[in-house]
């Protein structure tokens, strides 16, 4: 018989980007870097399965690494909301 | 011999120099192109810096000016090509055909951001252990295609005298399927309808001895569902599955789509398994996953279609539908229903209902953005436009209040 499945992480699918929170002092020096508020950054619910995975809770910056076709890698940044909007 | 390793130190030092100014990716393979031409052609010191020289020139060159309208360049870059599209197209592809929706409905599918699409459609790689053995890849197909108590019936009768529901079972059906009789025997005592027995006689025949309250006969069709729509076996959506052989392996394509479910079947790699429904992958895998597939499944359509748009206005196009942490569409219910601006948003689509709302709710429009201000007719804050002249009010004060003071004392 085939045998089971190890423990299933999202983190680690291949559709999933490196994501790791922003230590708050570390998201000041980046937000006054940009010249921006954190709302002005893309969001990310505190819903998102993967919000939830790495434990991130609103107010927090994620980092983003992402594999880029034309940059290589390339870092984005998101911003844990609450959720608003909610349409399912 | 100690020339060329000077050359080598100074370009090394002249590299650390632009490091800031250029992309990882391409400093990288500007630093290693730049060591092999001195191993190979030992360039000189001039010519090395000269050649650095010209990236990085060449780099600020290409980067997107301040101002410069990237929405509207994307949405003519997708817009055009769109239109040479076939439009309606039903493709068949492998042994066992199955249908994909393609070009420029799919397109459309992808950018409205619907629910599911037309023909979803999963792509479920295997583990390591399986994917080269084609019986064990038969199994798990099997394992994940859903089957229903119908798809393994011959005939279904039901036989008032006995009170009895005879289940007449397709042989060759049940070996496709890979279904025992004591499976389906196990799914109709789990529907708790009465007793079950094989016919002794025929044993691919199944009597369910129904008990009093199944036997009205007003109520009889929808027993006959119920009995006919049990399933066996399968995953929930996933109607069809077809082995393909990709290089080496076997992949399993499914029609239908269950992300959640496919993932934990043993023997599927969940790191690899693919849907084309986006909603379902940011449900399962979150925003940047869905991200991710927009613009693989953007990108996919339009290759189909011998279409090479830049992957970079994809990527805006995507960035800008899951910028609110959820996959939204482009049109009046998405991006250009959210516009801040009141004349923005009115001159997409339902004018007058978009003002008398605003109106009501009583908004302001500060004419921020370009649409407003060609309205209006005033020059819109693009590419030159966008530059504006600040005074700062305090420093001008200080300025004049100082000789004043000055004077009176």
């Amino acid at each position: 018989m085939i045998r089971m499945n190890e423990e299933i992480n999202i983190l680690e699918h291949e559709l999933v980007p490196k994501h790791e929170i922003v230590p708050p002092e570390e998201a000041i020096q980046l937000l006054k870097k940009l010249g921006i508020e954190p709302w002005q950054l893309p969001w990310m619910s505190m819903d998102d399965p993967v919000a939830k995975a790495i434990g991130a809770k609103p107010g927090d910056i994620v980092r983003i690494i992402r594999k880029s076709p034309t940059a290589g890698v390339f870092v984005a940044y998101r911003y844990v909301v609450v959720e608003v909007t909610k349409k399912s | 011999m100690n020339a060329p390793r000077n050359v080598e130190e100074e370009i090394n030092l002249l590299l650390e120099k632009v490091k800031q100014e250029l992309t990882p990716q391409l400093f990288e393979e500007l630093s290693n192109k730049l060591k092999e031409a001195v191993k190979k052609h030992r360039i000189t010191m001039e010519q090395a810096s000269k050649v650095i020289e010209e990236i990085v020139r060449n780099y600020h060159r290409s980067l997107i000016d301040p101002g410069e309208a990237v929405g509207t360049i994307t949405a003519q870059s997708l817009g055009e090509p769109s239109t040479q599209m076939t439009l309606r197209v039903f493709h068949y592809a492998g042994v066992r055909e199955y249908n994909v929706t393609l070009g420029l409905p799919r397109l459309i599918e992808i950018v409205d951001a619907r629910k599911s699409p037309e023909t979803p459609i999963m792509e479920i790689y295997l583990t390591e252990d399986v994917k080269h053995d084609l019986e064990k890849v038969k199994e798990i197909a099997r394992h994940i295609e859903l089957t229903y108590i119908e798809n393994i019936t011959e005939e279904f009768a039901i036989d008032y005298t006995e009170g009895a529901a005879i289940i007449k079972l397709d042989r060759e059906m049940l070996a496709d399927k890979g279904v025992t009789v004591e499976k389906v025997v196990e799914v109709l005592n789990e529907l708790e309808l009465g007793e079950v027995s094989v016919s002794p006689e025929d044993p691919y025949e199944v009597r369910v001895y129904l008990s009093e309250e199944y036997l009205d006969p007003v109520k009889i069709e929808k027993l006959r569902t119920k009995i006919l729509q049990a399933r066996v076996k399968g995953v929930r959506n996933i109607k069809k599955t077809i082995i393909q052989k990709r290089g080496d392996e076997y992949v399993i394509i499914a029609e239908g789509s269950n992300l959640e479910e496919v993932m934990k079947i043993p023997g599927v790699n969940w790191r690899k398994v693919y849907t084309n429904n986006i909603h379902e992958i940011e449900r399962i895998l979150g925003i940047e996953a869905a991200r991710a597939a927009i613009i693989k499944e953007i990108k996919n359509t339009l290759d189909d279609q011998g279409l090479d748009v830049d992957i970079r206005h994809i990527m805006l196009l995507a960035d800008m539908m899951t910028w609110t942490g959820h996959v939204r569409q482009v049109g009046r219910m998405g991006i250009a229903g959210e516009k801040p601006s009141v004349l923005a948003r009115a001159t997409f689509e339902t004018t007058v209902q978009k003002l008398v709302e605003s109106a009501v709710m009583g908004e302001e429009d500060a004419l921020p953005s370009i649409t407003e201000n060609i309205i209006i007719g005033q020059m819109i804050p693009v590419g030159t436009g966008l530059v504006r002249v600040y005074m700062n009010p305090s420093i001008i004060k200080k300025e004049e209040v100082k000789p004043q003071g000055e004077e009176s004392e």
